[in-house]
């Protein structure tokens, strides 16, 4: 798309640079372009769902790599009272000069218990924080150095051996749907034939709105955009959720090397859009919306947190009775060690200087009396 | 029922006899064949999977019909057995076939509880057969056994190892169902990975002392067959009753963008495998098992529970009932005694609150008694007082009247000094 816009861009300096008429600030989107190459980008995606399902392979597949290499998995003994992990690996990839900080945030454990009562809570924990550390920080003096730890996506991978969603998948997007962006995935899409495929993401499209779950939602296109673009975006909508394959393996179809997997009857291959979405959700995740899942965290998810912060502040301030606090009821956050202790200080100071106007008050009066 | 294998003539001096002609009795097992022809048989499969793993699919294929199944929903509360029982004909060979579903299994949030309704469903056919046994008169010949033969473990493709319910579940099972460990929608595992699955399976089962059933290696007709399938556990399966053309022959198979698998494709799956070893050679072996050793186990357990020792093999049925009147002696006495406390406790607790009510009607007399006295009390002051009052008014009427007279005379006075 900005290549079209850096076309159109040079097209119109062309045309406009005889007329003096011409400002200039049509070169706005290139000065972003390069000002945002510079500064580098940061993307923090969360994969949750059970044991099992793909996810690694479907995060080593998206982006080309091998993140988990020596990891280690629990047996079924341990896994009876596993308790929800939170990992982070973070890795800094570039391509044609772009450079983009990559954060995975894995859930190992999910669902793997026996019982797993409020198995979300680690996780909608870790989200909060991760809102209550940008808040701080935003509201600090000094913001240079703002690290942006916010989730922005977050991939739930639904099963493809059952009937659609379980209780359990329910609960997880409920707990999570308004505090990160979630795109349902149907997991390990290769047990599924064609009408299967079709059967359980129209059932698991219908539970999710049964439910009331609110999944992230592609962004209208503009009504001026091309017809192909336009049809490309009904396309992607109309496929969610995606049914993704995912795999390690190298493996030689039709000619070339592909990533894929090896069956005795057939070689699935990932990037084949009639086998499975993966094209699609690599696409929709990197190529097109990456940014656009970015600004639905700051400007609702994170917004939303922010929001409901500061209210739960402001009540409970009104409820401690501060009224004759000569200090403005100001909906600061925790504020830093120094300026907390500062303002300690002052209180003292304050009181002791009302206790005194007290006295001398008292003086005067029995003086009249 | 021996309680133990000995041989009745260990003792005896045998002797080999060689025959002098064809005597006949080599025609029992056909004799005994036609007769259990004609009773039919019956066997009885439970499967164990989560919701939407492939069991109905599994049955369907294995048993080529379609049996009526509905679709299961994931939002079950609990989990609940389903039994259906259908008549099967193949040959002349009558089959009275149950199977039984577990609904709901793997679906709550909390499956601490998932395994014992299951558990509850095995013992309870258990018991069916030996309050049966236990009868006075029974009729065993036509009874019909809902005691569960074969345990088909559904287990979900994830590749990595069992999962902890799975585990959980299955040490619940072995000492009480043969369980044959399957894993279900195996088209999404590759080869490699199925192998490393598998031994991470039986790993995990040997280390955690699960006891699967093992195809017995005892009789040299299928001691080849069935070691070797021993090796292949757990089946890797996949189901379908859909039929695909593939080459110039229509088979059961799935059909996918990159190929078609093959039900009955030995490369492919290992229904096959199954099919052999379940149906056609081994099933009944799992009825045998079933009734010699699971259900043995439960009734011995059950016994020991009610008080029955095995002390006298000879006359064991005489102690039985020996015992049994015992039990039942002890029984009633617990019975009485039991009601003897509970009406000592009535007792008691009638005085008790009669106690407490007299007591109540004490304080409240006296009560009543204290009132009377302040009343009487109160009554007497006001008395005196109205008598002070009526004094008073009395006095002062008295004076009133003698003012009175005191001024009419006076006015008198004064006319009479007027007049003087």
């Amino acid at each position: 798309r900005l290549r079209n816009v850096r076309g159109k861009v040079r097209f119109m300096r062309y045309i406009y640079s005889v007329d003096k008429q011409y400002v200039g600030f049509a070169t706005l989107p290139n000065q972003v372009h390069r000002k945002s190459v510079k500064k580098g980008f940061d993307f923090t995606l969360m994969v949750a769902g059970e044991s099992g399902l793909g996810k690694s392979t479907l995060v080593n597949s998206l982006f080309l790599t091998d993140l988990y290499k020596d990891r280690k998995l629990l047996n079924a003994e341990e896994r009876i009272n596993q308790t929800v992990e939170i990992t982070k690996h973070t890795v800094d990839i570039e391509e044609k000069g772009v450079k983009l900080k990559l954060t995975i945030v894995d859930t190992p454990g999910f669902g793997d218990a026996v019982n797993n009562n409020e198995c979300w809570k680690p996780i909608t924990d870790y989200i909060d924080q991760q809102f209550e550390q940008y808040f701080r920080d935003e509201s600090g003096l000094n913001r240079k150095n703002i690290l942006d730890n916010r989730v922005h996506c977050c991939l739930y991978f639904i099963p493809p051996f059952g009937h659609g969603l379980r209780p359990v998948d329910v609960e997880f997007m409920k707990a999570l749907h308004e505090k990160v962006n979630i795109v349902p995935l149907i997991s390990k899409a290769d047990c599924l034939t064609p009408n299967e495929v079709k059967k359980l993401k129209d059932r698991v499209r219908d539970e999710i709105e049964h439910f009331g779950i609110k999944v992230y939602q592609f962004p209208e296109c503009d009504s001026d955009e091309e017809e192909e673009f336009k049809q490309m975006d009904k396309e992607l909508k109309e496929c969610t959720p995606f049914a993704v394959i995912g795999s390690n393996t190298v493996v030689e179809a039709r000619g070339q090397r592909v990533r894929g997997r090896l069956y005795p009857w057939g070689i699935v291959e990932v990037e084949n859009q009639s086998h499975c979405d993966f094209v699609k959700l690599r696409n929709m995740l990197i190529r097109s919306h990456m940014h656009d899942l970015k600004d639905v965290t700051c400007d609702v998810h994170y917004e939303n947190y922010r929001a409901h912060c500061i209210q739960e502040m402001t009540s409970k301030l009104a409820q401690d009775n501060r009224t004759d606090s000569p200090l403005p009821i100001l909906p600061l956050p925790t504020p830093d060690v120094e300026t907390e202790r500062l303002i300690k200080m002052k209180d003292e100071e304050l009181k002791r200087m009302q206790e005194m106007l007290e006295k001398m008050q008292q003086q005067m009066h029995e003086k009249d009396q | 029922m021996a309680a133990t294998d000995v041989d009745i003539f260990s003792n005896e001096e045998k002797r080999n006899l060689s025959l002098g002609g064809h005597v006949g009795f080599d025609s029992l097992p056909d004799q005994l064949v036609s007769k259990s022809v004609t009773q039919g048989f019956c066997f009885n499969i439970l499967c164990v999977g989560e919701t939407g793993i492939g069991k109905s699919t599994l049955m369907n294929t294995l048993f080529n019909t379609m049996f009526e199944n509905e679709e299961a929903s994931h939002y079950q509360n609990g989990v609940y057995l389903r039994p259906r029982t259908y008549d099967l004909q193949e040959s002349n060979v009558h089959l009275k076939l149950t199977i039984v579903d577990t609904v709901g299994f793997g679906d709550q949030i909390n499956k601490e509880e998932s395994y014992k309704p299951i558990v509850d469903y095995i013992d309870t056919q258990f018991e069916n057969y030996l309050q049966e046994e236990l009868k006075i008169k029974r009729s065993l010949f036509n009874y019909h056994d809902t005691r569960i033969h074969i345990c088909l473990y559904f287990i979900a493709p994830t590749g990595h190892s069992l999962k902890s319910l799975d585990l959980v579940t299955m040490k619940k099972l072995d000492s009480k169902v043969n369980i044959i460990p399957i894993i279900a929608k195996a088209d999404t595992i590759s080869k490699s990975e199925l192998h490393k699955f598998k031994i991470k399976i039986m790993s995990e089962l040997v280390s955690n002392g699960v006891q699967i059933y093992q195809f017995p290696t005892d009789d040299e007709a299928v001691t080849e067959i069935n070691s070797s399938m021993n090796a292949h556990l757990p089946f890797a399966v996949v189901g379908s009753v859909e039929e695909v053309k593939v080459g110039n022959k229509t088979v059961r198979a799935r059909q996918y963008p990159w190929g078609v698998v093959q039900v009955e494709n030995e490369s492919h799956c290992d229904f096959v495998k199954l099919r052999e070893m379940l149906i056609r050679v081994n099933m009944e072996d799992l009825r045998e098992q079933t009734h010699a050793r699971h259900y043995e186990l439960y009734r011995r357990c059950k016994l020991e529970e009610m008080g029955f020792k095995d002390t006298d093999p000879d006359s064991q049925p005489f102690s039985l009932q020996e015992t049994y009147e015992a039990k039942r002696k002890e029984f009633l006495g617990d019975l009485q005694r039991k009601e003897e406390e509970m009406r000592q406790m009535f007792v008691n607790k009638v005085k008790e609150t009669e106690g407490e009510l007299k007591e109540k009607e004490r304080e409240l007399h006296e009560k009543f008694e204290q009132l009377k006295r302040m009343h009487q009390e109160e009554k007497r002051k006001v008395e005196e007082k109205r008598r002070e009052l009526e004094e008073e008014m009395n006095a002062f009427n008295r004076r009133k009247v003698a003012a009175e007279t005191l001024s009419l005379s006076q006015p008198l006075k004064k006319d009479k000094d007027k007049k003087n």
